[in-house]
């Protein structure tokens, strides 16, 4: 009982950061129709920012402050990033058939693998912990379980980032034409939209979420290296699958369910085969119900 | 009298189909012209190429005198011309409020309210329908909440394609006798497009007949009910 409530801690913990960065997947394949694959290194480039920005205020201010201040600088950076891929790697090819945007995806994530393995060094980086401590909310039979301060920040935090994206997305001109867009983009156009600013935002929006991830998975493992985009991209993006590509609320699901799975497979089985668990369940559910959990059942249009 | 529209020598095409062959038609301030033809005859590129959208190869369209011809669609969606599109194309995941919110938002949020209320004068049925999907509304509804979304642009120039198409008789009387309020009214100028010949031409003060994508005939709308071809070719059988 106090082993499971503790993987439940864990796996929420990590579902939120699948969460954030399947969203990024969604909201692309949402609004243009493809899989941005380079999305699960605009996470890890958020956590070198995070890093960096960090270490060098090491002891210069206070600890959230600090923190703050690598949330809003990984998110802006992210930001231009994402703007950037869509430019140059995705926008020349709108138009072109299916699979152009997908393999010019594959390698933008190669060419940004390299260049931080290039910038920052192909070693693994670490941060001491920010937020130590935290509350033991059981103990039985002499099994503790914890919920740490840093598990709690990454929760709240999640949280905070999720509602203010959803006001975003349902309430304000800019979501509405957002949503606009991913109908029916030509309609939106005849309305006064510009969809390739629309288009652009949705990128520099899904950067900012994988940022916010990349800092958050910084402060809760202490460990980075070039090469965390490709295992997380890819968890992400099961994720989003399972949650129903395309939709919002199911990217958020599929996460947590993501982080869960890994947690108790982790727990119960066996730590070394916990992505293989991950990777079936993307095979499985992409042969039994490739819509998903939350997602539409669309006839591809040809 | 000024134009608000005004296509000179039009050629289109349509992936590698020539859709429109040198068309020229004028489009007088406060009057509704219609544009009459069969399927395929090229009525719904014609709306399209206004919009830049196949842009047209050759020939130039100018609003209120301005060449418009080469800006991309939203910019001239923002210059006031709206359109109710074939298909309708509501958004079907939005809600009727929504899909009207997408309708106003090139204009002033102020005038929003204001708008609203005209539009559910006009069209009863949507207020009723507010919160509702659009994709679950009917036919009719969904073509009245395409018109009604055009119209919170406070457009100068309203495009119409085939708001008829595929709809009751009685819900057909009801869209066509809303335009005929707006234009005399408001004044809107209206360029409509349809194959119901028969109601269209009774609407519009100026009419033209488009058959393979070129103009072959052209008058008021009476002028052309009264023709023998145009009534063997496009209203027998029709009321």
């Amino acid at each position: 009982m106090a082993y499971a409530l503790q993987q439940l801690i864990n796996g929420l913990t990590l579902g939120m950061i699948y969460g954030l960065i399947a969203i990024g997947y969604t909201m692309v394949y949402g609004i243009i129709g493809m899989i941005n694959f380079a999305h699960g290194d605009v996470f890890m480039i958020g956590a070198f920012v995070g890093i960096i920005v960090l270490t060098a205020l090491t002891g210069l201010t206070s600890v959230p402050l600090g923190l703050l201040v690598a949330f809003i600088a990984s998110a802006i950076i992210c930001g231009v990033y994402g703007f950037s891929i869509e430019r140059v790697a995705y926008r020349p090819l709108r138009g072109s058939f299916r699979l152009a945007p997908l393999i010019s995806a594959i390698g933008m994530s190669i060419v940004l693998e390299n260049y931080v393995q290039v910038s920052q060094g192909a070693l693994e980086r670490a941060i001491p912990s920010l937020i130590p401590g935290g509350v033991t909310l059981m103990n039985q039979g002499g099994f503790v379980v914890q919920l740490s301060w840093m598990q709690l920040a990454i929760v709240i935090v999640t949280i905070a980032v999720l509602a203010g994206f959803t006001y975003l997305v349902t309430k304000t001109p800019l979501g509405r034409a957002m949503r606009a867009v991913e109908q029916d983009a030509k309609m939106a156009a005849l309305l006064g939209i510009d969809t390739d600013r629309t288009i652009s935002l949705t990128f520099i929006i899904g950067s900012a979420l994988a940022a916010f991830a990349g800092v958050m998975f910084l402060l809760y493992y202490g460990v980075i290296d070039f090469y965390i985009g490709f295992n997380a991209g890819i968890k992400a993006f099961t994720a989003a699958v399972l949650g129903g590509i395309g939709s919002l609320p199911g990217a958020v699901l599929g996460g947590l369910l993501i982080g869960l799975i890994e947690a108790f497979w982790s727990g119960y089985a066996t730590v070394a085969y916990k992505d293989a668990a991950v990777y079936s369940i993307l095979a499985i559910v992409l042969m039994f119900m490739p819509s998903g959990l939350l997602g539409r059942h669309e006839v591809e249009k040809v | 009298m000024s134009n608000v529209l005004e296509l000179d020598r039009v050629s289109s095409f349509y992936g590698p189909i020539q859709a429109l062959r040198e068309v020229s038609i004028e489009v007088p301030e406060n009057q509704i012209v219609t544009l009459i033809g069969a399927n395929g005859a090229g009525k719904s590129t014609l709306m399209m190429t206004i919009f830049g959208d196949p842009r047209a190869r050759s020939g130039r369209v100018m609003y209120y005198g301005e060449d418009i011809t080469g800006l991309p669609a939203y910019q001239i969606a923002r210059k006031g011309i709206a359109q109710s599109p074939e298909g309708r194309r509501v958004f079907p995941r939005m809600s009727v409020e929504e899909n009207l919110l997408m309708g106003a938002q090139v204009v002033d949020y102020r005038d929003y309210a204001a708008n609203l209320r005209k539009i559910f004068t006009l069209f009863p049925r949507l207020e009723e329908r507010f919160g509702q999907r659009a994709g679950t509304l009917s036919g009719g509804e969904q073509q009245m909440l395409a018109i009604a979304r055009a119209l919170m642009s406070m457009p100068k120039l309203l495009l119409l394609d085939e708001p008829s198409l595929g709809l009751a008789p009685l819900v057909i009387k009801q869209i066509f006798g809303a335009i005929r309020e707006l234009n005399r009214e408001t004044g809107l100028t209206v360029l409509l497009v349809e194959q119901n010949a028969n109601q269209a031409l009774r609407l519009a003060q100026r009419a033209y007949v488009l058959v393979n994508g070129q103009l072959t005939m052209q008058g008021t709308g009476a002028e052309l009910l009264a023709k023998p071809e145009i009534r063997a070719a496009y209203l027998e059988g029709a009321h």
